[in-house]
């Protein structure tokens, strides 16, 4: 048996600065995130800082932890990974000039990962099931996006959102509704106690064969009902039972539509196996649809575990498969901020 | 300082206020866009984007969680969302006062809440909502280039009527 090839990844497209240690056969050794360490506490508090500065500050540390979780050394490291797209470009750039610094260093191949693509390769990484051809579906607080993955790395853009990423969408009804931070979980724990058929919210899109979605109409049109015609933000709806059915009907409306358009995308594209990546499959009620939507028409769903759902390192572990190809990236690698 | 208020009736009016525009935009105009949640800051952006020839508006979203978003159009776009940021230094430190003056246009919604650093060559455009579908808009413009912007748009504006 042949030693495993030791990945080190890296992570800075947006609020979490992150590296993970992974093997050439796909076993996570560490997957460490700042904000979820000690380490975040030690600086800074919870909210995330979100600053290219916060990446610097935090990348040595969380690279020598990540390291430490999977006991390694820095010179067993074969390969060094980074996610260059897409995001907010002077935070990428923060990972990415790490990357190549340690690449150049240890003289190992860099391999660069679009973060996407990772979100939903992270499905394919516990899961020993065949995973592609699949439909690979993201759906985080800033994606909501549709891709016909013949592998993982040949991937077609299909659609997104036009306007608000679903996980955005919770966020701000649940500021709409007064529910405080965190928003999605806080307004998932006031669905628990509504009717979900108390509102009939918009579904944009729903029927029709474009797959896209929109999520502004529907926060628009919660905005109005919680808040009556002359809707003033600041005069937020009290705590009883409508809040909880506005709740419960936004939710309802969101995941169906989410829901629908993917099953409608499995069945478009005849591949029958649809991957969900991203922070809102950890929605219980998204992944109970989903659930039962796949077992209703046959299709096989992947779902990551909630520690590769989230902005994680781990996920590039796509890396493996651009390694095998030989498809390096060169010194001159640059940050990106769209995916396509 | 030079200034216009407007009364839009639905959506289609302000998509047709952020196409027109969005064709007097020169290189480095800052545009902050302020209104509560829902007032469609976001689809005036994308209008906005039309006028300047972006290739495809779809492609416009809401930067709240990403922060800024980066299209190439007649300029390039800069399109920030300050609503998440804990402070003002946050916004600093994304490196806003480099995407001044990188020749494209910078779009800031919640601009409000970084008041401290936005340049004083800037348009400022208040959204106000009536109803679920009337906006009242309000345009002001101070500094050579973001008057002049407004001084031409104001012109097509009246000669139009």
């Amino acid at each position: 048996m042949t030693n495993p090839v030791y990945f080190l990844a890296l992570e800075s497209s947006c609020d979490e600065t992150a590296a993970a240690v992974f093997t050439d056969d796909r076993r996570i050794l560490s997957n460490v995130v700042a904000s979820q360490t000690e380490l975040h506490a030690r600086f800074g508090g919870v909210v995330p800082e979100i600053a290219s500065r916060a990446h610097l500050r935090n990348l040595l540390p969380v690279i020598d932890e990540s390291l430490r979780q999977a006991n390694i050394r820095l010179e067993q490291i074969g390969c060094v990974v980074v996610h260059n797209m897409p995001g907010l470009v002077g935070s990428l750039m923060m990972g990415v000039s790490a990357a190549k610094i340690l690449s150049l260093a240890l003289n190992v191949p860099l391999i660069a990962v679009n973060h996407i693509l990772g979100h939903i390769y992270a499905c394919q990484i516990p899961d020993s099931r065949p995973m592609y051809p699949c439909i690979g579906f993201v759906v985080s607080g800033g994606h909501t996006a549709l891709f016909h993955c013949q592998d993982p790395l040949t991937v077609q853009f299909l659609g997104g959102t036009r306007d608000d990423a679903a996980g955005e969408a919770f966020d701000k009804v649940a500021a709409i509704l007064g529910l405080g931070f965190p928003g999605g979980p806080n307004l998932e724990k006031e669905a628990q106690k509504g009717d979900p058929n108390a509102y009939q919210f918009p579904r944009t899109f729903l029927k029709e064969d474009r797959l896209e979605f929109s999520f502004s109409g529907i926060k628009t049109a919660v905005l109005y009902t919680a808040q009556g015609q002359d809707a003033k933000i600041s005069e937020k709806i009290g705590s009883g039972p409508t809040r909880a059915n506005i709740a419960a009907s936004f939710q309802r409306a969101v995941v169906e539509v989410l829901v629908s358009k993917a099953i409608q995308a499995v069945k478009k594209f005849r591949v029958n196996r649809l991957a969900v990546g991203g922070g809102v499959i950890a929605n219980q009620a998204f992944r109970q649809l989903l659930i039962q939507e796949c077992n209703k028409y046959g299709i096989e769903l992947f779902i990551p575990p909630r520690d590769l759902c989230t902005d994680n390192a781990a996920m590039a572990a796509l890396a493996i498969e651009k390694y095998k190809q030989g498809d390096f990236a060169n010194l001159s690698l640059d940050a990106e901020a769209n995916f396509i | 300082m030079k200034q216009i208020t407007l009364t839009v009736a639905n959506l289609q009016e302000t998509e047709k206020f952020g196409r027109d525009l969005g064709r007097y935009l020169l290189p480095n105009t800052i545009i902050g866009l302020n209104g509560p949640l829902g007032a469609g800051k976001t689809h005036l952006v994308k209008a906005i984007a039309e006028g300047l020839n972006i290739p495809n508006s779809a492609s416009v979203t809401s930067p709240t969680f990403g922060l800024i978003h980066e299209y190439p159009s007649r300029l390039m776009i800069y399109h920030f969302d300050v609503y998440r940021l804990p402070n003002e230094e946050a916004f600093v430190d994304l490196g806003a006062y480099e995407y001044y003056e990188m020749g494209g246009v910078c779009l800031i919604e919640w601009a409000d809440r970084v008041k401290n650093h936005l340049p004083e060559d800037r348009i400022e455009i208040h959204i106000t909502p009536v109803d679920e579908q009337q906006r009242s808009i309000q345009v002001v413009a101070s500094g050579t280039i973001s008057e002049t912007i407004l001084e031409r748009f104001a012109e097509k504006l009246n000669g139009s009527d």
